[in-house]
């Protein structure tokens, strides 16, 4: 009985996957989670975790805005987002206040401009229901387009900066004194980190963006020993979170944003499990070589 | 004659640009190619001050600061000929990047070329972490790291070394091993090195110049001239006992200020050193 439910729904997969959606899905999937899982990646090293998510709050803004003014929203999620966090890294470099209430003014501000323009234009609607939560079914031709476009040039940029992040990342005084130019460095990092916000908000959604962004990554740091192989990892861990989210969603009709940070998050416990077993099998086997030299 | 390295010309700085609140006076020294020069005061003299103007990371001081010829302020290129080691700080045990990947950062050009590689390799082998080249810098113990730091200063070939404290809170035979390697890229590489420290026995045997600051330059010199001088080190030992009570007497008025929201006291001890 249980082989033949496995069954139908192995070939139910295979079934979906020749709808033209699903297959729109799982491109823009594959390449957001690249794109989230590289700069996630620097972000948690930076300790700016909590920037994602002021990000997507502002990109809330954004959308509304292009909701209100009938204008097409990811268009005027980019200008809101990109100005609001060089404004925001300005402010911040000039008044040295700290990153957590840049974090907080961000946000706030974000969801303000979002519900003023919700309540002025009469309410949530679904469409931007599925910006918030994310949405397989919604991810257009258009919508593909730019996701491929934005991470490929995500992708390439970091390519040419990759080193001077690291750097930075690891200490930013002394990526300075090596003659890194940092704060423009920072300019450039906080426009690409928006637009791998906005980019991915179609599919997994304004509110839990940043989980994709941070989870794959913590994950892959427990086990990677490099930053080149924690990397591969995060990214890996990211593909497998947002192919299988979205496959599962669709059999089982659950929110695909939601489900993709589950499986992501099954995976996060899945690796603390296994490296505290990894951690006392060593104890014990050390405690047994020491045993035996006594 | 040696040629000037470094030429740190009436250097004076204050952080909200008030004259009574100099953090550096008049400070003027030269370093020559080939000296150890060992910077000793107080917590609070100004030494990481001094530093932060070498580096061009402070840039609104008075005076002028020139490396190797070059004015620091004009001409921050020639920073590649300089590695600098900061005071130790506690580097996350997951931050993932390995002491390979570490030292790579040091080199300014294209890394994956098999020139730089062995360059990282032998940069790794001075600072003798070989074993250790594909482990994370956040597992390896304080002073471990620190020589992965010094590794990465050298990967570039610097022509001058700048060392921030680096030995603060690591224990006494990491500190000796330190102190050998440092002897070693001074007498062997002829690296010229600015060494903060106050450590004054390691600097009485490895510096052959002492600079002596608190706020303003107390002593420049030999640094026999300074340690075989009775008077200078007695007043060394007081200032630094004093600076010690003004750290301590300024937290105490501080929080009697803040228990009496008085904002009117908690500037009024200003030191004003030897």
């Amino acid at each position: 009985m249980i082989a033949m439910v496995a069954k139908g729904r192995l070939i139910m997969v295979f079934e979906i996957l020749q709808y033209g959606f699903i297959q729109r899905a799982l491109v823009s999937g594959i390449a957001v989670a690249i794109s989230c899982s590289v700069v996630g990646l620097f972000l948690v090293l930076r300790r700016q975790s909590l920037f994602a998510d002021a990000l997507s709050h502002m990109a809330f803004g954004g959308i509304a805005i292009g909701l209100f003014a009938n204008l097409y929203p990811i268009w005027t999620a980019f200008i809101v987002s990109i100005f609001a966090a060089l404004g925001i890294t300005k402010l911040r470099e000039s008044t040295k206040i700290p990153p957590d209430s840049a974090v907080a003014v961000l946000l706030s501000a974000g969801l303000a401009v979002g519900v003023i323009l919700i309540g002025l234009s009469g309410g949530f609607t679904l469409d931007l229901y599925s910006f918030l939560f994310g949405s397989i079914l919604l991810v257009s031709m258009q919508d593909q387009e730019i996701i491929l476009v934005a991470s490929a040039l995500i992708l390439s940029i970091l390519y040419f900066i990759y080193q001077e992040l690291v750097y930075i990342a690891f200490d930013e005084e002394q990526a300075q004194v090596s003659g890194i130019n940092v704060s423009r460095l920072n300019y450039i990092f906080i426009v690409l980190a928006s637009i791998v916000v906005i980019t991915s908000i179609r599919l997994v959604g304004v509110l839990l963006i940043s989980s994709l962004i941070v989870i794959p990554n913590i994950t892959a740091m427990m086990f990677g020993k490099g930053f080149k192989k924690t990397a591969m990892i995060s990214v890996s861990i990211g593909i497998l979170s947002v192919l299988t989210g979205i496959v599962i969603s669709y059999v089982m009709n659950l929110a695909p944003g939601g489900t993709i940070v589950l499986v992501s998050v099954t995976v996060f416990l899945a690796a603390i499990i296994m490296k505290d077993l990894n951690k006392r099998t060593m104890t014990v086997s050390k405690q047994r070589k020491i045993r035996s030299l006594q | 004659m040696a040629s000037a390295v470094t030429v740190v010309n009436d250097v004076a700085y204050s952080y909200n640009n008030t004259p009574s609140s100099l953090v550096l006076d008049s400070i003027s020294f030269t370093v020559n190619e080939g000296d150890l020069l060992g910077i000793i005061g107080p917590n609070g003299a100004g030494k990481s001050t001094l530093f932060k103007c070498m580096l061009g990371l402070i840039e609104d001081y008075m005076g002028q600061i020139t490396i190797f010829d070059h004015n620091i302020r004009k001409n921050k290129n020639v920073l590649q000929k300089v590695g600098y080691i900061p005071q130790i700080r506690s580097i996350e045990q997951n931050f993932p990047a390995t002491v390979q990947e570490i030292v790579s950062l040091g080199i300014t050009g294209k890394k994956t070329s098999t020139r730089n590689k062995d360059k990282i390799i032998s940069a790794i082998e001075i600072v003798d972490l070989s074993e250790h080249k594909n482990e994370r810098i956040g597992e390896l113990s304080g002073g471990q790291q620190q020589r992965v730091l010094i590794a990465k200063s050298l990967v570039n070939d610097p022509k001058l070394l700048i060392l921030d404290e680096p030995t603060t809170s690591i224990d006494q035979v990491t500190q000796d091993k330190f102190y050998s390697l440092i002897k070693k890229l001074n007498l062997e590489k002829k690296i010229s090195i600015i060494w903060a420290s106050h450590d004054l026995d390691a600097v009485h045997k490895l510096a052959n110049k002492v600079a002596c600051i608190n706020r303003k330059m107390f002593f420049h010199g030999d640094t026999c001239g300074f340690f075989e001088n009775e008077e200078l080190l007695k007043m060394y030992s007081e200032s630094t006992m004093q600076a010690h009570m003004r750290v301590h007497f300024n937290k105490k008025n501080n929080v009697k200020n803040n228990n009496s929201n008085d904002s009117n006291g908690s500037e009024g001890s200003t030191y004003h050193g030897i």
